[in-house]
């Protein structure tokens, strides 16, 4: 029995880990992909999530003539095809955001200077027991800036190909990068003031 | 020359310096901006400190596995499947 199949029939008989198991191997694929198609990342987002529930409609009516995958794909590629460039891409970016809290700063040197995390952050990390937090983090940035840190910080795109995917300008998806990454350093500051 | 140079140039503050790191990162700072932040940098060890931190954060988040779900999602999704299956029955 191939993979597929095997999947597809714990799909169907109520197996949820299943599910989730076919959600982890393929929503951030599909989301990139989907990301190609429409204006933004957060349409992209839903394009995906309409596509899952369509997944879910369409199991027990799909009859393996392809595999499961392409089946996936193809239900993402049709939905992002109708659903791209209904939404014109804004981007606010013209709020001033500091990187760092502005009180902590007099006559614009440090009065509250970055506490050290680095080696901390680091064994933590190794334990195995920072990633889910950093994914936790990236959840609460704003949907803009968590985009672009995902496709250029996990993704390991260039900033070229951010652009292109996310519709930006150099100079917009830099300053949403800066911001992003700002507020993540600032996070992993605030765990590990805690810790000492 | 130098004086006049500083007069027009001023040094770079810690809070104007924290903002240009990701372009001097990027290496989109002009040669003499790059310049200048690097000279803030070589008597500063705060911002020093500042830029190992935001190499550190890019590092550490870069070492995600990109296929992870987040819990939230992870439970959002298991709910989305047993609303699903509570309809087939």
């Amino acid at each position: 029995m191939d993979p597929d199949s095997e999947l597809l029939l714990q799909l169907r008989s109520g197996d949820e880990r299943a599910f989730v198991s076919l959600v982890e191997r393929y929503h951030e694929p599909m989301l990139r992909l989907a990301a190609s198609f429409v204006p933004s990342g957060a349409v992209a987002e839903e394009v995906v999530q309409d596509t899952w529930l369509a997944v879910l409609r369409g199991l027990n009516n799909f009859e393996g003539r392809s595999s499961l995958k392409t089946w996936l794909f193809r239900i993402l590629v049709n939905r992002a095809r109708s659903t791209g460039s209904k939404e014109q891409r804004s981007v606010p970016v013209a709020d001033p955001e500091p990187a760092v809290d502005p009180s902590r700063f007099g006559g614009g040197g440090w009065a509250d200077p970055p506490e050290h995390w680095i080696e901390a952050a680091e064994r933590r990390m190794e334990a195995g027991k920072l990633a889910d937090r950093i994914r936790a983090w990236l959840g609460e940035l704003p949907a803009r800036q968590r985009e672009v840190v995902l496709l250029r910080d996990i993704e390991g795109m260039s900033s070229e190909e951010v652009c292109a995917v996310l519709a930006l300008t150099e100079g917009n998806q830099r300053v949403l990068l800066h911001r992003g990454r700002s507020r993540l350093r600032q996070l992993f500051e605030d765990e590990f003031r805690e810790v000492r | 020359m130098k004086l006049l140079h500083r007069l027009r140039y001023p040094d770079l503050v810690c809070q104007q310096a924290v903002e240009l790191v990701t372009e001097y990162l990027e290496g989109s700072l002009s040669a003499r901006a790059r310049r200048r932040f690097e000279a803030h940098l070589a008597a500063c060890p705060h911002c020093t400190e500042y830029l190992a931190q935001m190499r550190e954060t890019i590092s550490l988040t870069g070492r995600l596995e990109p296929e992870d779900l987040t819990p939230q999602m992870r439970d959002e999704f298991t709910d989305l499947y047993r609303r699903w299956r509570s309809e087939q029955q």
